[in-house]
This record gives C-alpha cells, structure tokens and sequence, in this order.
C-alpha cells in the first residue's frame, strides 16, 4: 500500500508517539499485540463475523439517482455508513478495538466522543462485550447532543462532561489521555480517530479501511471501473481515511477531505486545519494543527460537534503533503443546505458532518461530465442533528 | 557539570514548580524571590499551555487563568531573562511546558536556527532564546524517550539540559532512559496526573536503585507530594522533591499576596529535607 507508518509510527514527518512516559509500555503493549492479532486469521474471522452479523456490513454503495439529474453532472454514489448498526461508520473501529482489548485481557474501555457517535458505538460494544466503559464528552457537546447521551448511559456507560478548555472534542480527548495515565492495567482507551501516538492511527485505520475495500469492489461491479473522486469529511479523519485507504494506489481516483470551515476559513470561528493550521506537536502525535503563533492550541468551531477539532490525523498530513489528496474548507451554511437538499431530494438525512462532504459534492458535480462518476461516504445518520440545524434555522424542536 | 547538577551537591533538593503569569508575572517574580530565599535549590518555571495533558485540574486553571491574563512565551523569556540580571536570581532554572510550545515558536516548526530573518523561530530559536535567558533546562513531559531527539538536538544547540522523566509504568526502560539522561531525572511518583495525593505507593526505592545502576545523575522525585513528611519520605530515597500543585494551591488563595506564604511553605520543606 502507498502509505504505511514506518517502524517510529510516521507517516514522513507525521504521527510519532509524544506522550507521556507513564503511558509509554501501554501503547508499546498494543503496538506488540495488534502487529499479532493483525494476522491471526481466527481474529480476522471473527471481526468479519461481527462486522456482518453485528454492524449490518456490508454497507451499501447507493446510486443517488435524483440528486445526478437534479445536478446534472457526474453521477453520484454514496457510500452508506450511515446504515450501519449504531448509524455511524465509528462501528467498525469500536469492534476492532473492543475485540483487540477483550484479546489484550482488558476489561475496561474508555472512550472520547464530539458528537456522540464514538461514545454511543463504544458504549455499545462494551456492552456486547461485557466490558466497563466510560466515555468523555465536552460539556458543551452534551447539550448539544444530549439524545446521544442518554443512549450512552442506557447502554450502561458513564459519561463524564469535561469542563476544562472549550469542553469540546479536544478537551475530551486530553481528558481521556489523563485517565488513561490514571489506569492503564484494566484499561484499554478505545480512540475514536486516526489521531493520538503510534499504534493508533494505523490501528483505526486498518478498522475503517473495510469502507473502501467494499466501495472499490461494489463501484467495480456496478459500473466496472473505479470512481474519479472519493469524498468524504475530515475532522480527525476516520472515515475520510477509512473511504480514501483502498483507492491511494489508484492514482486517478482523486481523494477530497471536506473539512469543517465553521463561519469561514477567514474568521476565527473555523475548524479547517489543513487550511488554517500549521504543523505541530499536539494529542500525541506531530501533525498539523490550529494553533497561534506561540503554538497554543486555538479554539475551533464548527456546527458539527464531530469535526470541531483542531488538528487532523497524520496519514492525512502526509496524503495532503505528497499531495496524494487534497483538501477543502466546507462552511456551516453549505453543510445545512446539503443536509437539507439531501433529505428532500434523495430521503437520506445525512449527519452534519457528512453533508460537508455532500456539500463538496454539489459543488463539483455539475461541472463534470455525466460520465464522471463521484462517491461521498454518508459517514453517519442525521437524526443526532435535527435539533441543531432546526436551531441554526431559528426553530426550536422540544424533544 | 552544568548547574543544574550543582543544585544537588548541598543535600536533598528542593524543587518548587510556579507557573509563569499566574496569577501575573509581578507575583511570579515574588514568588521565585521568596521561594529562592527560603532555600529551593531548583526551581522549575511552567510556560502555560492551552492544553496541559500531564496536569490535573489545579494545574490547569493555573495554565487557563495565565493565559487569558494575555502571558506569552516572549514575556516569559524577557521575564527570565530579568530574573537573572535585576533580581538576583541565582539558582538553577528550568522551564515545565508541552512539546508545541517549543516545537511551534514563533511558527517555527523545524526551522533551522540561523536566525536569517531575525527572528529565532521553532526548537532550535526556543532552546537559544531559554540559553540567553539564564534557563538551565527543559522538561517536556510529552516528549518521552523515542521523540526526544529533535528536541534534544535543539537543547544541545543552546547549551541547555533536556530532563529526562521516569514513571512507574517504565520497568524496563528505566536503564535506557537514565543511561541517556542529562541534568537530573525526573521520576514520576504514581499514575495519573499532576495532583496533591494522600499517599504515594509506589516503590520509589526500586527504582532509584535500577537509576543508580547506570548512572551518577541526580534525581527527584514529583507528583502528588505537598507534606513535609511525604518530601523527606520520598527525598529519602532520591535525591530530591519537586512539588507543584501544592504551591499553585497557595497562590490560588492568596493571590498577589502569595509570594510570602510560598516562602514559608518552601522554607518548612527544605527543613525537612535537611
């Protein structure tokens, strides 16, 4: 495969393991075992076991017939994630770590989440397992997505809401890095992105990667040839690298991150690092980052609770950089309206973050020919956002 | 031998950590003199960060109050820097602060330290503008063993010691890391994060003497101690006690007026430690 990190955990300059020593043996421990169960066939088989009989896997490659003529270029595919059990690709990362971790002997997951998704699927699969969970949550996040914490703790999680920084995402992942220094023997921290040290950003990667072994095989089938473009939304960047991983050695399918641009790559109210930010040191990893001139993290925005982060995952620092993909800043407004047009002309509400990539979609298409061929992974099921761009529209929806 | 190892040739050292701007520079410079005249032997300077992921929340309100006061990293070098020339600070200094801190000055990254735009930027600009500061060290608590050479290339570069860190979790790390350690060693007492704690369980003692087994650097140990009693305990077995929420803690209730109840707790610690 075209990107894979080196023996230290880089991909080029990206990725590394910078976090502190108390934590150092724990991901050597996971490096060691995922390297082991990575190719133990029984693993493997049982993963795909679960992912099918569990996760709803395969999920469709949906041929989005009215928004085609309705645009009236390139024909548009998406990729269903959102049909997975949990409504989320953040499934398929969850079982593989939950299953690598109930392997590992650990009893305990811990788990960061923005918009929810990562907690309800971490929550979920420790339940299936029979594993503790406890799953860390800006403050701010839980009232935006409070449904999603209620489901977490039907689930049988705790959540705990972090107080500290912006109480968003990042502040929910240093949380969750802080606990895991706290416990580590019991404790697995089942990360929800391809961010933080080595292994992580490989390990979740490899779990996501079945979107675009499934969508390469299914747009083969279904047209017997490969996409021109793959889009997907990138915050930390799990399902944009699950959707890309598959087609880096394809070199004319091209690879677009829709990130989160907030009010605007120009005003201080964005989460659009690869347009904004610079490389840094941050969450374990060297990467690039929203930070100001003394390298303080700054505060992002975003609608979307899942992309408001301030840094992205090294592989896509590393794509961006070759310039194997690229990457565009999609605003609020253009992320409603796809929300909207996509659920009225096509009956799929997507979730916010993926309607960033839908947004990106629509504004592409019309100008390629009706032989171009798109796929945008619809990452997660809008019902978590109704209440939120029903607000950002001034309705209040009592729940 | 740098000066940082001179602060442990007198005895067991005190080590008290200040974070820099809180609640404002004037009364950090208070509290350094006071902290200095009551007999620290070392003292550590914290450069706020936006997100501290070693500390626990005392820490951490310190590092979001001093950086909403508006301190940067130039005003705390400039700060250093008066320290050494106008207030008679004499004692090894080292600065606490993250990875990016340093890594990412003045939007440096990687820049090399040719100062050609005149301007020092990223480690190598960080690690010279500490050196002429009068900053004997840095300690970077998310740079563990295996990422510490960018940043001990830019330190070398500078003249300055990069503090190598210990936890309880480094078993058989623990000669690699202090076989390679320079300055002292900063062992940490327990899992988790920064943080006043009844009780400290780990085996301080086992540790040390794998420390010793490969090296004649000196070494303290931090986290979770605020007692006398725990400081001579933990000194007893090391060659020194750094404590740090314990003083943000007086600072937090005493404010601008911190500087002489600092003093006293820092001369009731070394006290102990004699």
């Amino acid at each position: 495969m075209a990107t894979t990190a080196d023996a230290s955990g880089r991909f080029g300059q990206f990725g590394g393991q910078y976090i502190p020593e108390t934590l150092m043996n724990a991901v050597i421990e996971l490096d060691e075992a995922y390297k082991h169960y990575k190719k133990d066939p029984a693993f493997q088989s049982e993963l795909s076991t679960l992912f099918a009989e569990y996760a709803n896997r395969p999920s469709r490659l949906y041929f989005a017939k009215k928004m085609t003529q309705d645009l009236g270029g390139a024909k548009i595919y998406f990729k269903r994630e959102d049909l997975n059990f949990t409504g989320a690709h953040k499934i398929n990362n969850v079982l593989g770590q939950a299953l690598l971790a109930k392997k590992m002997g650990k009893t305990r997951l811990i788990a960061e989440t923005g918009a929810g998704q990562h907690g309800v699927a971490t929550a979920t699969a420790a339940a299936y397992f029979g594993m503790e969970c406890v799953v860390f949550m800006g403050k701010v996040d839980t009232e935006r997505q409070a449904l999603n914490v209620y489901k977490m703790k039907l689930l049988g999680a705790d959540v705990v809401p972090v107080t500290s920084g912006t109480a968003t995402l990042k502040d929910a992942v240093s949380e969750a890095f802080r606990e895991w220094t706290n416990r580590i023997a019991d404790t697995h921290y089942c990360l929800g992105s391809v961010m933080g040290p080595h292994p992580f950003p490989t390990i979740v990667r490899d779990f996501q990667a079945v979107i675009s072994r499934e969508a390469r095989e299914q747009m083969l089938a279904a047209e017997g040839r490969l996409p021109d473009a793959v889009l997907a939304c990138v915050g930390g960047g799990s399902n944009a690298i699950g959707s890309f991983y598959h087609f880096i050695d394809d070199k004319d399918v091209q690879l677009i991150g829709c990130e989160a641009a907030g009010r605007g790559i120009d005003t201080f109210e964005t989460a659009a690092t690869v347009s904004t930010g610079r490389l840094g040191v941050f969450h374990g990893m060297k990467s690039l980052f929203c930070q100001n001139e003394f390298g303080q993290i700054a505060p992002v925005y975003s609608i979307s609770a899942g992309l408001d982060y301030p840094g992205i995952g090294p592989e896509h620092a590393y794509l961006h950089s070759i310039g194997r993909a690229q990457y565009v800043p999609v605003t609020d407004e253009e992320a409603v309206q796809a929300f909207e047009y996509t659920s009225r002309i096509e009956g799929i509400i997507p979730a916010i973050e993926s309607s960033h990539a839908i947004a990106h979609a629509m504004k592409i298409a019309p100008a390629m020919d009706k032989d171009q061929i798109l796929v945008v992974t619809i990452s997660g099921r809008g019902d978590k956002d109704c209440a939120a761009v029903a607000r950002y529209r001034g309705t209040v929806i009592e729940e | 031998m740098s000066r940082i190892r001179e602060a442990f040739v007198g005895g067991k050292a005190f080590i008290p950590f200040i974070t820099a701007g809180y609640p404002d520079l004037e009364t950090t410079r208070q509290v350094v003199k006071a902290a200095q005249d009551n007999g620290a032997d070392l003292i550590e300077i914290g450069i706020p960060f936006s997100d501290p992921t070693a500390e626990g929340p005392v820490i951490q309100t310190a590092n979001v109050i001093a950086l909403e006061g508006g301190v940067t990293t130039d005003q705390i070098l400039s700060f250093v820097k008066e320290l050494r020339e106008k207030d008679q600070i004499t004692v090894p200094m080292v600065f606490m602060t993250y990875a990016n801190v340093v890594y990412s000055y003045h939007e440096g990254g990687d820049a090399p330290n040719d100062g050609a735009d005149g301007e020092d930027r990223g480690r190598f600009g960080f690690c010279r503008r500490c050196a002429q500061a009068g900053i004997d060290g840095l300690i970077l608590p998310d740079v563990p063993y295996e990422e510490k050479g960018e940043f001990r290339e830019a330190c070398r570069a500078a003249g300055i010691d990069l503090i190598s860190l210990i936890a309880p979790t480094s078993e058989a790390r623990i000669a690699r890391i202090a076989g390679d350690a320079e300055g002292f060693i900063y062992i940490v007492s327990s899992l988790g994060v920064t943080g006043v704690r009844t009780k400290i369980t780990t085996d301080i003692g086992a540790i040390t003497r794998k420390i010793r087994s490969v090296t004649n650097v000196p070494c303290a140990v931090g986290f979770g101690i605020s007692t006398p009693e725990q400081a001579a305990a933990m000194a007893a077995q090391s060659d020194g006690a750094i404590v740090g929420s314990a003083i943000i803690r007086i600072i937090t209730e005493h404010g601008r007026e911190a500087a002489p109840e600092v003093g006293k707790y820092v001369k009731c610690m070394k006290d102990a430690l004699r």
